[in-house]
């Protein structure tokens, strides 16, 4: 048994209790935050440095303890080749937004208690990830509500209070299908231990159950990636959270829905999964459509790039749905490349909402490059990263969704896939076309005459440790893509043998 | 043996590294990594060329493993023949040069150490696209090349013009190479690998429509790339960013990839005929329609736009009829004499101040360099012998002619109605820059010597690309080994005669309309058939009304339907959802104890419902 895990979850645990119960310093308080997360990293990158990358299909590091023995409910986590990625963004990203609140803390302060609730956040997103039990899932999963909300509800811009309420109300009913979802699978299959679900791979499951299990899971998990239609909740939290809770939200939490989609609701289901596959390929390629031509007509920065979420996302989707290893790791490196690349976007457009105090596109009025020039250049970066240039990482997850979709497995209809295939190839030039837009609008172009005489700091030192790693990221992976597939490579055909 | 071949791009690229973020700590300043990189370049890829000579056709790979990609192993590495060390050595000199002028033509520009960087990366994701041994590694270069162009064409961003032309190439050339992404997926899947070799190797075994669909979907991002009809209209717009810009663009990187590409993975398209019969449509099309367009343009650097658009329509002309060298070697006396062309009319614009000929003439008594080396270009394009294009052109409408039937028949047809269009619309830009009398305001002088160097050097290799042609010489072979089934570069006697002869002739003709009226634009005698041309055929129009407005209307649309429909029908779903409508009333009044009372039921849902399954 490996204290690795629980030293894990533990040490941003400690944090937050710190940070909750005792009245320190803001100064302190960041410090604690900082130390704490940076602590966290370093746990997970031993985790990753003693990780077996030969046996990446098979669950390490587990611990297995008994729990709720009456509901045969076990502690029982661990990590493999899937989750072993998303561990290392949560806890990089993470402190990354810690390093962001030491220089600037969204209104009305109080950054003891931003802190606290982001550690209990951290503890909720790593425990998801590398639950290995529906029952630690569900509570994990459910974890990660109640500090979001409160992120956005406290810290948020004018309109934070309904979008609490809605980004609440959607995650519950999502929690609440997934969890009727979970009861399905238990009530047929018996037990609530993933490792041994995953292995019995829907044996004891009857093909309606699997169906309905499958839809259910896709729907709870779909409100959280988010999936088109049920997507609605997230604009309005992105653009009223403050800039750490949109990092937050689109870097790891969305990953969430995700990353259930596939270790449960594929592994587990996978005679619903072949079934449901073209209705969530369809559904994911309308999002990315979709997604994009709503971005070319938003006004305001922050909601364009959670728009151009839904877009990305859409392609992870996509990719789960080919129920391919190629579309499973198009999933994978998508999700990573997403967590980096729109995480720094939204470091970006709070950078640019900092200084002008408005991110309507209108009001920005352009010449950003010629403005803060350092800013405008990491924009430009950013934009372009995020619209899948080849050669840095968002590149590798859209193209190997649609390749994937080239040639979809789990029976599905290939004239369909190559439909959606070609759609998506379209998809892509739309991306392009928005995020040109909108450096058009916002990067090029003369000063506007109201910011021409307001002096404004182009970067602190806290933007530049913040987003110099997603830079580099970006550009490893890009380059470089086997440090995630290679890591994954195993498991996902361990998932659809 | 090649595994040195990386440097080939890796130089420029670092130098692009340093020039972005470290030239200010350099002496000399950004000048100095981006020539000594591309200069790097340059020895490396002499040094690949003496490796490649005599024995062309052999290929020297080195490789390594990737990624996996989810059973498949990516492999990348350099892939190394005659045809990648003779297109590296061209990019290389022309980026080389380009880079030298720049130093006095950027001058003074705020931004120039982004620019020289931005020039260093788009000449090393050329190089890469030359010597990678793997479709995604060349993808990537291909790519990396949009965007530069898209921020070199942008360089002055201050200027919407150049803002507008920026994501007009980006964008259309990205419509392109989505069919060209499809076209990896179709071949490299069916060859069960993505290495090029593999592929080519593969090209004749797969089935008939696999292959076809494959070359057809590559030629999109060809057709993006290199600027052929219905993908054209970037180009000529392109030419809103710095004038060495457009020398690059138009001789060594962006436009040549295209036609590198074709040429690089041609069994492919040998294997897939009606893809061949395509791109000699297209090329037919583009290489009229674009050379008409230029001569009714006032624009200087807008002509020589065009008629970049119709000399590569004769190149794709050619590898549509198998004449596979004689069109690599006019990618390379095209880049000779364009680039000089281009850096001939940015020393003419920098001293104007004006891009359109009606404000310039009698240019050559100010300007003597100048206006020699251009004439040198001028006359190459016309397809003058011996100069560099002529026989390169000659050696593409002599396999047309010998391939026959109606695609060869139509090409050479084509050929020599657009080769006298060529020779018109040369002299006319000649004349009304240099000849006659002066018609702007400017303060005349020549460019200093840095810009005349190049241009002197570029006119020397415009005359001695001429000369390996010359009869039983035949040069080219030593380092270019034509394919097995295409043909060999031959120049005919015929050929040369007849072409030299249409040529000569509509030179003299406009010289003659010149010399009858020396004020007046020699286009004037077609009349009103010179608006669309001058429009160029209304192409843009239509896609405006096609395309941009339905995309924007569209966008609209949405905006309206996700705030309005979409959003309040899964509202109105969950609020008749009984216990979540109850908690979505209390919740909306901002009750935080709604919120816990909710949680709280929830977890009591889950308690029971765990407890009566485990009891049952």
């Amino acid at each position: 048994m490996s204290p690795t895990l629980p030293v894990l979850l533990a040490v941003p645990a400690a944090g937050a209790a710190v940070l909750a119960v005792a009245t320190v310093s803001d100064r302190v308080a960041r410090i604690i935050g900082v130390v704490t997360t940076s602590a966290t990293l370093v746990v997970s990158v031993v985790l990753a440095a003693r990780f077996d990358y030969g046996s990446g299909a098979h669950l390490q590091h587990v611990v297995d303890v008994g729990w709720l023995p009456a509901l045969d409910v076990r502690f029982h986590v661990g990590v493999d080749g899937i989750s072993l990625p998303l561990v290392l963004l949560t806890t990089l990203l993470t402190l990354l937004c810690a390093i962001h609140t030491v220089s600037s803390t969204p209104e009305p302060g109080r950054p003891r208690q931003l802190l606290a609730l982001m550690l209990l956040l951290e503890v909720g997103v790593l425990g998801t990830f590398v639950a290995a039990d529906l029952v630690v899932f569900f509570v994990f999963f459910e974890i990660v509500l109640i500090p979001m909300y409160f992120l956005i509800n406290i810290w948020g811009g004018p309109g934070r209070r309904v979008a609490a309420v809605k980004f609440i109300l959607y995650t519950l009913l999502g929690s609440a299908l997934m969890l009727v979802g979970f009861l399905v699978i238990y009530s047929q299959a018996g037990s609530f231990d993933m490792v041994a679900l995953g292995h019995a791979h829907g044996a004891h499951i009857s093909a309606g159950m699997q169906l309905l299990a499958f839809v259910l899971l896709m729907l709870g998990f779909g409100i959280k990636s988010p999936m088109w239609p049920l997507h609605t909740w997230l604009p309005d939290a992105h653009t009223e959270a403050p800039t750490v809770g949109s990092v937050l939200l689109a870097g790891v939490l969305l990953k969430m829905g995700t990353y259930g989609l596939i270790r449960i609701a594929v592994d587990e289901v996978p005679d619903g999964a072949r079934r449901v596959a073209p209705a969530l390929a369809i559904l994911a390629v309308v999002g990315i459509g979709y997604a994009a031509l709503a971005c070319l007509g938003q006004r305001d920065l922050k909601r364009l790039i959670a728009f151009s979420s839904v877009g990305h996302m859409g392609f992870v989707l996509l990719g789960i749905a080919t129920l391919t290893p190629i579309g499973l790791q198009a999933a994978l490196i998508g999700n990573v490349a997403h967590g980096v690349i729109t995480g720094l976007l939204f470091f970006l457009a709070g950078a640019v909402k900092d200084r002008f105090h408005t991110s309507d596109l209108d009001e920005l009025g352009g010449g950003l490059l010629a403005k803060l020039p350092m800013t405008g250049g990491v924009v430009l970066f950013a934009a372009i990263a995020s619209l899948g240039l080849p050669g840095l990482a968002g590149f590798w997850g859209e193209m190997l969704a649609m390749l994937g979709a080239y040639s979809p497995g789990g029976g599905s209809s290939r004239p369909l896939f190559l439909t959606l295939m070609a759609l998506a190839g379209i998809g892509t030039v739309l991306t392009a076309v928005y995020f040109l837009a909108m450096l058009r609008r916002v990067d090029f172009g003369l000063v506007a005459d109201r910011w021409r005489d307001t002096a404004m700091r182009d970067v602190a030192v806290a933007d530049v440790v913040a987003w110099t790693p997603l830079v580099v990221l970006a550009v490893a992976i890009g380059v470089w893509p086997r440090i995630v597939l290679a890591v994954g490579e195993s498991a996902v055909s361990g998932l659809l043998r | 043996m090649s595994h040195w071949a990386w440097l080939i791009p890796a130089l420029p690229a670092f130098a692009a590294v340093v020039g972005l973020f470290a030239s200010r700590w350099l002496p000399g300043g950004p000048a100095v990594p981006a020539i000594a990189g591309t200069a790097g370049a340059l020895v490396a890829a002499v040094a690949a060329l003496a490796v490649v000579e005599g024995d062309p056709a052999k290929v020297r790979e080195s490789a390594v493993p990737w990624s996996p990609i989810g059973g498949i192993t990516l492999h990348v590495g350099t892939r190394l023949d005659g045809l990648a060390a003779v297109i590296a050595v061209m990019v290389c000199v022309v980026a080389l040069l380009v880079q030298v002028y720049s130093t006095a033509y950027m001058a003074g520009d705020p931004r120039y150490s982004t620019y020289a960087a931005e020039v260093s990366l788009f000449t090393a994701a050329m190089l890469l696209v030359v010597i990678a041994s793997d479709l995604f590694e060349l993808l990537i270069g291909w790519e990396v090349m949009g965007l530069c162009s898209y921020l070199l064409i942008g360089h002055y961003w201050q200027t919407e013009g150049a803002r507008a032309a920026a994501v007009k190439a980006f964008i259309t050339t990205r419509i392109g190479d989505t069919g060209f992404l499809f076209g990896i997926f179709v071949l490299g899947v069916g060859a069960h690998t993505f290495d090029i070799s593999g592929v080519t190797r593969h090209a004749a075994a797969y089935p008939h429509t696999t292959v076809t669909a494959g070359a057809l979907l590559l030629l999109a991002g060809v057709v993006g790339k290199s600027a052929q009809f219905p993908l054209h209209v970037w180009l000529p717009d392109a030419m809103a960013g710095p004038t060495p810009i457009s020398a690059l663009i138009h001789a060594a990187t962006m436009v040549a990839a295209g036609i590198f590409v074709l040429a690089r993975l041609y069994p492919v398209f040998q294997a897939a005929p009606v893809a061949l019969t395509v791109l000699g449509i297209i090329a037919c099309i583009t290489m009229l329609g674009a050379a008409l367009a230029a001569l009714a343009d006032d624009d200087l650097k807008r002509v020589l736009a065009w008629s970049t658009v119709s000399q590569l329509a004769y190149m794709a002309a050619g590898l549509a009829v198998g004449g596979w060298t004689a069109s690599v070697y006019h990618l390379l006396t095209h880049a000779a004499f364009k680039a000089l062309l281009f850096l001939a009319a940015g020393s003419v614009l920098r001293t104007v101040g004006t891009n359109l000929m009606s404000e310039m003439g009698g240019l050559w008594r100010a300007m003597p360099v100048t206006s020699v080396t251009a004439a040198v270009g001028a006359l190459a394009l016309a397809g003058v012998p011996p100069l560099a294009g002529a026989f390169s052109k000659d050696g593409i409408l002599g396999a047309a002619r010998e391939r026959g039937g109606t695609l060869g028949t139509a090409v050479f047809v084509v050929g020599l109605v657009t080769l006298a269009v060529t020779a018109a619309y040369v002299t006319r830009l000649f004349v009304r820059t240099f000849l006659g009398d002066y018609r702007g305001r400017a303060q005349l002088h020549e460019s200093p010597l840095v810009m005349t160097g190049p241009l002197v050097l570029l006119a020397v290799f415009v005359v001695a690309l001429g000369l390996p042609v010359l009869p039983h010489s035949y040069g080219v072979s030593r380092w270019l080994d034509a394919p097995p089934g295409t043909r060999a570069l031959h120049v005919g006697i015929g050929e040369v005669a007849l072409t030299t002869v249409i040529a000569l002739v509509a030179i003299g003709s406009v010289a003659l309309l010149h010399r009858r009226r020396p004020a007046d634009d020699p286009v004037a005698v077609l009349g009103p058939v010179a608006r669309p041309l001058a429009r160029a055929f209304y192409v843009d129009d239509a896609y405006d009304v096609a395309l941009v407005r339905p995309v924007r209307a569209l966008a609209r649309g949405v905006v309206r339907v996700d705030s309005g429909g979409v959003d309040a029908a899964v509202v109105d779903v969950g609020r008749t959802a009984g216990f979540a409508g109850g908690l979505l009333r209390r919740l909306q009044r901002g009750n935080i104890q709604g919120y816990l009372t909710g949680l709280v039921a929830g977890v009591l849902v889950v308690v029971l419902s765990v407890s009566l399954a485990v009891a049952r």
